[in-house]
């Protein structure tokens, strides 16, 4: 068994897990809002009453992180196989961890107006 | 996971376009491998089987989006700070080059969904032979083609 520090489960079984669970909430999410835009008229009013209620910031949120989470686990798997020195590998990663946890802290602000 | 089987279909093919072949005795085959005559490798002739193609797709699709988030929360927090912002986003999108690049973002993200599909497809076991992986690579190109195709319609 390979252990690295860098991966987010720690484990290839438990990244796998992580990958897939998040891929089903985050095409689930797609899938919701790709239906929405083109089954109702978007203006202004629906656009926000959306993005207003409970649930839907809660689903955003939760598609949010799980992107974060998915991200992670594929762009770790990706800069691993690609950039083999370790000194700019933990650099690009570090860097796209500090992305996703923007990421995730703009989303908090714009879908709760802090 | 899909890295190892990646290798397994990139190397199976090399091997059959290297031309191995099964040499009959023990001496025979050593006199293969130790004679001197020249190696073909013509790496001009070598390509990526398209369930590979598929594969580096998902990843540079992937990272597309990656990337891509970050116009769309912009986006978003513009067309949620109020109607002025909402209006500025639809004007933004009138723009060939804001098009262009919610087109581009729309295309990973639908080709991206599409290879991940396929891919819970092969958690359940479908779509794993060497046969069935190349159809299911097909029909993953196939689909997301027409939908990207139907995204730059929705989007012009």
């Amino acid at each position: 068994m390979v252990n690295s520090v860098t991966n987010l489960g720690r484990s290839g079984v438990f990244d796998w897990l992580i990958q897939r669970v998040t891929a089903y909430v985050l095409a689930l999410y797609t899938i919701f809002l790709l239906g929405f835009m083109l089954t109702s008229d978007v203006n202004y009013e629906t656009w926000s009453a959306l993005f207003g209620q409970t649930w839907f910031r809660i689903f955003s949120l939760l598609a949010l992180v799980s992107l974060g989470a998915h991200a992670w686990v594929g762009l770790w798997t990706v800069t691993t196989d690609y950039i083999k020195s370790m000194g700019p590998r933990f650099l690009v990663q570090a860097a796209c961890g500090l992305t996703m946890f923007v990421y995730v802290v703009w989303g908090i602000q714009i879908l709760w107006g802090l | 996971m899909c890295r190892f089987r990646i290798c397994t279909l990139i190397l199976t093919y090399q091997l059959t376009a290297a031309g191995f072949r099964s040499c009959g005795t023990k001496r025979e085959c050593e006199s293969a491998v130790n004679s001197k005559r020249p190696v073909n490798l013509d790496l001009g002739k070598f390509h990526f089987p398209l369930p590979a193609i598929t594969s580096i797709l998902h990843r540079v699709s992937g990272i597309i989006i990656f990337v891509g988030v970050a116009f769309l929360l912009y986006g978003l927090q513009l067309s949620l700070s109020g109607e002025d912002g909402f209006g500025r986003v639809s004007e933004l999108l009138d723009s060939f080059l804001a098009k262009l690049i919610i087109w581009g973002i729309l295309s990973a993200l639908l080709y991206h969904l599409v290879a991940g599909i396929k891919h819970l497809f092969m958690d359940m076991g479908i779509g794993e032979d060497l046969e069935s992986g190349r159809l299911a690579a097909k029909i993953t190109i196939v689909v997301s083609v027409i939908l990207i195709v139907l995204a730059g319609v929705w989007v012009w």
